[in-house]
């Protein structure tokens, strides 16, 4: 009898849980922000879920380098979760263009977004939009203001200042004067080239030059930001050729280091770890220039799986990620996300605050390397790591560096051929 | 003579009928698949059009793919010498002390040099990396009065230094094959020869080693199928860029952002067909030649004695 009693009440339960699941749908977010995933997963997601109680979202980050690979074998193999985390331009116009991404203009709420927001989530003739913009990532320089009122340092401006300031930390012999590893190559390309790059080719007008082939990355502004890229080399660390990112970012917050070259997604991280007073400047102009630019990225976006079992549901999420109470929520869970949305956001980190101010003072542009030129073989964005790594590990001069990446773009792409 | 016809054997097919299916089924068809897809290349609408070896000639003479298949190569063929060189000679050495009756403790040095082979992969790479880190490693060596320099992250020592750490994990398994080995010599052989006046080091030379030479040849090949299948620790150690510079670009590591892809450089699984059909001969290659000379020849000599 109580066997019998035992068996029922483990049925009982069992059947309870399967009609509880089949009330609450599950979706699936595949992303490769895995330092963000105890954002998501308590501050996020808890707003949305106490609003739709019947939708329960769960946050599936990959390794942001193993995200494209992943993705697209999930996608292949029909695994992959509802909600697609969206790389800007070429890589999900792919998705797009081979229908794993559903189109989304008759989304409601897609009218919060600007047409600079949503270019990179948008075909060549501008007709179907597949993602809703979330963010774009600013890049500058994070400094450790403890060190810098130590040694009685001041922000730098220019070029010369910069380098002036960089020598002042060295001879101080006491910290590291240039937080950055080589290792795993997109740092140095992306920290590195891609952030101070701006100021030498003058954004936006390089950026479509190299597109339209008037502009060629072995001359003129492209080519200076290597030169610029390759005097670091003195002021980084002991074995930086084989110091990871995860390194760098520990360097830091132990305070082994001044300056580091960031991206703004970093400020959340120093925010939580480093104990010190942090600080920042924008990437300096070289000596003379009057404009300043930098790198603000349009870098992250959700799209939804067209082979979703749950397209209602997931386009309930999306229309939420749409709402100003969204983008105050994950601009300030994420401080270094800024959001695309037109709505006014508070940004409660001054640090955060000071990166989305220079969007004032600084003509915005995108990375060189995202729009269009990604699409062929070799791949632009691949072949500016390696660049840059190399030029920083004295494996290749500045112009063999830059003819290595402009002869690879010439290979496949039309404008840049034959010149 | 009674001509009665024996029944059909059809124990003999129950008996082998799961091996078969199973090794078909999940190994040999996937392999075939496999070689079929790399004569076929996609095209613009995503069908697959046979090309015959048309990717095999691509992989080989494209100025794209030629530096990073033969630097591949290159590469794979070094971490081969490294293991032929220092993991199998060390091997033997440890297993013939090991295998020696005076040496007290030994079973506990057998474990102890047995233990990395059985730790994960993601755990050896990590630990490794943390030793030779610029960052860690610094403080840890720092009380020795050392300056490493960056092992992993130059190019001329990235590739050793990981084949080091290859041998440093596997050494046990080709050490335990070894004493199996020498401790399956008969006594009285040793015996023997010492009475003859051999000394140590003629015992090992002309006893105890030709006695081995079967086990030593199935190390080698072990070794060598391993070796051209190895990726996990470039992996998880230099990314499967094979930092730097594809200084450790293994067949594997080849095979892996081809097929699946890296960073904004999308997959393309014909290509990666084609990588893992060269994997697959190199292996065949060197597997035959195994077969047709090493084992051939121990055949005749046992046949012989």
């Amino acid at each position: 009898m109580k066997k019998v009693l035992l068996v029922l009440f483990v049925l009982t339960i069992l059947l309870t849980g399967v009609t509880q699941a089949q009330d609450t749908v599950q979706l699936v977010i595949e992303s490769w922000r895995n330092d963000d995933l105890t954002i998501w997963e308590d501050t996020i997601l808890p707003v949305f879920e106490a609003q739709y109680p019947n939708i329960d979202v769960v946050f599936s980050p990959t390794a942001p380098t193993e995200y494209n690979a992943a993705l697209n074998a999930k996608l292949e193999g029909g695994t992959a979760g509802d909600l697609i985390t969206c790389r800007p331009f070429d890589v999900s116009l792919g998705l797009f263009d081979a229908g794993y991404l559903a189109s989304l203009n008759d989304l409601a709420g897609m009218e919060n977004f600007g047409d600079v927001a949503k270019s990179a989530w948008i075909t060549d003739d501008g007709s179907d939009v597949f993602c809703v913009p979330m963010a774009s990532v600013i890049h500058g320089f994070i400094y450790n203001a403890d060190i810098f009122a130590e040694l009685g340092l001041e922000e730098p401006t220019t070029v010369s200042e910069f380098y002036a300031v960089l020598d002042a930390i060295k001879a101080s012999g006491m910290y590291t004067p240039l937080v950055m590893g080589t290792n795993d190559q997109w740092e140095a390309a992306t920290m590195g080239y891609q952030n101070i790059g701006p100021n030498y080719w003058k954004g936006e007008e390089g950026r479509l030059g190299l597109i339209d082939g008037t502009a060629k990355y072995n001359e003129g502004g492209f080519l200076q930001a290597f030169e610029a890229l390759a005097a670091w080399q003195p002021y980084l660390g002991d074995g930086y050729q084989a110091q990871t990112y995860a390194d760098s970012q520990n360097a830091f917050t132990l305070g082994l280091g001044a300056i580091y070259p960031a991206g703004s997604w970093d400020i959340s991280v120093f925010r939580a770890n480093a104990d010190f007073e942090l600080g920042a400047f924008k990437p300096p102009v070289p000596d003379g220039q009057e404009d300043c630019y930098i790198s603000d990225h349009t870098d992250i976006a959700m799209g939804m799986n067209a082979g979703t079992e749950h397209p209602e549901e997931a386009q309930t999420f999306l229309t939420w990620m749409t709402s100003p109470e969204f983008a105050t929520l994950y601009s300030n869970a994420l401080p270094g996300f800024f959001s695309l949305s037109n709505a006014q956001i508070e940004i409660d980190d001054p640090i955060a605050a000071e990166f989305v101010g220079w969007r004032n003072e600084c003509a915005s542009t995108i990375r060189s390397s995202y729009q269009i030129l990604s699409r062929g073989e070799p791949n632009n964005e691949t072949d500016l790591w390696a660049a840059s790594a190399n030029v920083l590990n004295l494996a290749q001069t500045p112009q063999e560096a830059a003819d290595t990446v402009q002869s690879g773009l010439e290979q496949w792409y039309e404008p840049q051929m034959g010149s | 003579m009674p001509s009665s016809r024996k029944p059909f054997p059809f124990h003999i097919i129950v008996f082998l009928a799961p091996a078969v299916i199973i090794y078909t089924l999940f190994m040999i068809y996937p392999l075939l698949d496999s070689l079929r897809l790399s004569m076929f290349t996609a095209d613009a609408g995503g069908q697959e059009v046979f090309v015959g070896l048309q990717n095999y000639q691509r992989l080989f003479t494209d100025p794209l793919w030629q530096p990073r298949i033969l630097g591949a190569l290159r590469n794979n063929f070094v971490f081969f010498g490294i293991h032929m060189l220092v993991q199998n000679p060390l091997a033997l050495f440890l297993a013939t002390l090991l295998s020696s009756r005076f040496i007290r403790g030994r079973t506990i040095y057998r474990s102890l040099i047995f233990t990395p082979s059985v730790l994960s992969i993601v755990l050896i790479a990590f630990i490794w990396r943390l030793i030779l880190s610029p960052i860690f490693g610094k403080a840890l060596f720092a009380p020795l009065g050392i300056t490493l320099p960056p092992l992993l992250g130059e190019p001329a020592t990235a590739l050793p230094t990981l084949g080091l750490i290859s041998v440093w994990q596997w050494v046990g398994v080709p050490m335990m094959l070894f004493v199996a080995a020498l401790i399956g010599i008969p006594d009285e052989l040793v015996e023997a020869s010492r009475v003859d006046g051999a000394t140590g080091w003629d015992v090992f030379w002309r006893i105890k080693l030709p006695l081995i030479l079967p086990t030593v040849g199935i190390v080698g090949v072990l070794t060598f199928v391993g070796n051209f299948n190895a990726f996990d620790l470039i992996y998880t150690s230099q990314t499967a860029l094979a930092n730097p510079a594809f200084a450790t670009d293994l067949l594997g590591t080849l095979f892996y952002r081809t097929f699946f892809g890296f960073q904004l450089q999308l997959g393309s699984p014909t290509m990666g067909a084609t990588v893992a059909g060269v994997m697959f001969l190199i292996i065949l290659l060197g597997v035959m030649i195994y077969l047709f000379t090493w084992q051939r020849r121990l055949l005749k000599n046992a046949v012989e004695m």
